[in-house]
């Protein structure tokens, strides 16, 4: 199985900072609270959250991509 | 040294060769239906615009999709330090003309949008009498856009976004232009001098495009020298010559100069010692981790600061931001503000590391690449004015007299 990785849509994304409160092992936010998120495929045991960081966001700016 | 490819001919500064003594002078346009893009792909011609993107490669992408697609001729030039699209346009637009249509043929494009600067009155007039020189079957693919006066106006999302809905703001990704561009259909977005380029390469072939570059890996460029300069003029170089070359084509230093912008305000800050034997090819220049971009070489004065001219670039790349995206809405504006507070002698002891820090966060972190190029050059201003940097925030002083002077 390929690993997806977390992406953004960095304009619709309104820095509500909920996917970080989620999913802390991946998502941190920078001084005005829009998320830095790693760039690595998400580890299995982590999928869930992530999920659950996705499906947090407000402006459903966050997404899981198919790696590239 | 110099080149003669894509300004061969007739004096530039005598204005815009016609279509008929373009075609007495090059031959008529070739079908270029068959192989061209394999030929773009021998030559190894990569964009001009910036991004240095290999062109066969983005026109295969276009040319792969289903449907009529779409040529963008993209002529918004919207960077200060660069007059080279400006200066093509107004002398050779019938180059241009001949890549797009052959691009048209190659992509299956049956539209060609010429989006061209608002501001460049003169570039405006002549590809618009270019246009009405063109044979009737292609005159009616094309038609001119007046792109507004932006720094982002000639990104390739918000060309395509101003072209469908008179908004010149980048879009989110995907759909990249190639995939649902004007009209929703494929678009090739390509910048006037690589264009320009396609209509020599097409009628010269791959091997001339190579020998043309006198040595180096991409034929001939245009650039833009300005600063410490006579007057800022555009030249065209083969990669055999380096940066000194193209100062000295350009009438040759006005006084000393310490550092280089090189590539424009998403460029690079480099040493002057470092920078005049730098090689002006794109191939040469990324191996030393440094960018050609849109051929602007900026020489710094040393009668200027170069901590307040990266604050000042930092500023309008901040002014210039489309707010669309938090990092670079909020961190662009913030690393300008800080660097703006050192320029002037009102650093709080915090704001160079903040500065470094809040860099180091903008790249990957937008819709388009503005936040990455700002940071381009606010890293390389740190680390080339390090020393002014540290006297500015420690002794609120600097280097350069005249530049404290002025602050006071």
């Amino acid at each position: 199985m390929v690993a997806q990785r977390i992406t953004v849509n960095r304009i619709a994304c309104d820095g509500h900072g909920l996917c970080a409160g989620v999913l802390p092992e991946m998502i941190k936010l920078d001084d005005w609270g829009y998320p830095i998120i790693e760039a690595r495929g998400v580890p299995r045991e982590l999928m869930e959250h992530a999920r659950r960081a996705v499906d947090s966001c407000p402006m459903l700016a966050l997404h899981l991509e198919d790696r590239r | 040294m110099t080149g003669a490819a894509l300004l061969a001919g007739p004096d530039p500064r005598d204005g815009a060769e016609g279509f008929a003594a373009h075609t007495a002078r090059l031959g008529a346009l070739p079908s270029g239906r068959h192989g061209l893009i394999d030929t773009l792909e021998r030559a190894g011609l990569r964009g001009r615009g910036g991004a240095s993107f290999p062109t066969a490669t983005k026109w295969r992408s276009v040319a792969s999709r289903r449907g009529d697609s779409v040529v963008l001729v993209n002529g918004a030039e919207g960077e200060p330090l660069s007059q080279k699209d400006r200066v093509l346009m107004e002398s050779r637009p019938h180059l241009i003309l001949d890549g797009a249509v052959l691009a048209a043929r190659a992509t299956g494009a049956r539209q060609i949008v010429h989006y061209i600067g608002a501001a460049h009155a003169g570039a405006l007039a002549a590809m618009r009498r270019a246009i009405n020189e063109r044979p009737d079957a292609e005159r009616r693919l094309m038609r001119l856009v007046e792109a507004p006066q932006r720094y982002v106006s000639g990104e390739e999302t918000a060309a395509v976004h101003f072209v469908n809905d008179g908004t010149a703001l980048p879009t989110a990704l995907p759909p990249r232009p190639f995939e649902r561009g004007v009209s929703g259909r494929p678009t090739l977005v390509q910048n006037v001098e690589t264009l320009a380029y396609v209509a020599l390469i097409a009628r010269h072939g791959d091997a001339w495009f190579r020998a043309v570059g006198g040595g180096g890996s991409s034929g001939t460029a245009l650039v833009t020298v300005s600063g410490a300069v006579p007057a800022a003029s555009v030249h065209e170089v083969d990669g055999s010559a380096v940066i000194a070359d193209a100062v000295n084509l350009a009438g040759g230093l006005t006084s000393d100069s310490d550092a280089v912008l090189l590539g424009g305000y998403f460029g690079s800050w480099v040493p002057a010692t470092r920078a005049w034997a730098l090689p002006l090819d794109v191939g040469a220049l990324s191996k030393r981790g440094l960018s050609l971009g849109s051929g602007v070489i900026g020489v710094l004065a040393s009668s200027d600061c170069g901590v307040e001219m990266s604050a000042r670039i930092a500023m309008y790349l901040a002014d210039e931001s489309s707010r669309q995206c938090g990092p670079c809405t909020f961190g662009l504006r913030a690393i300008a503000n800080a660097m703006r507070r050192v320029a002037t002698m009102q650093a709080g002891v915090d704001d160079l590391a903040h500065v470094q820090r809040w860099a180091g966060l903008l790249p990957g972190r937008g819709a388009c690449r503005h936040p990455d190029g700002a940071a381009i050059m606010v890293r390389s201003a740190l680390q080339v004015f390090a020393d002014d940097f540290s006297l500015h925030v420690r002794e609120h002083r600097c280097i350069v007299p005249a530049a404290v002077a002025r602050a006071a």
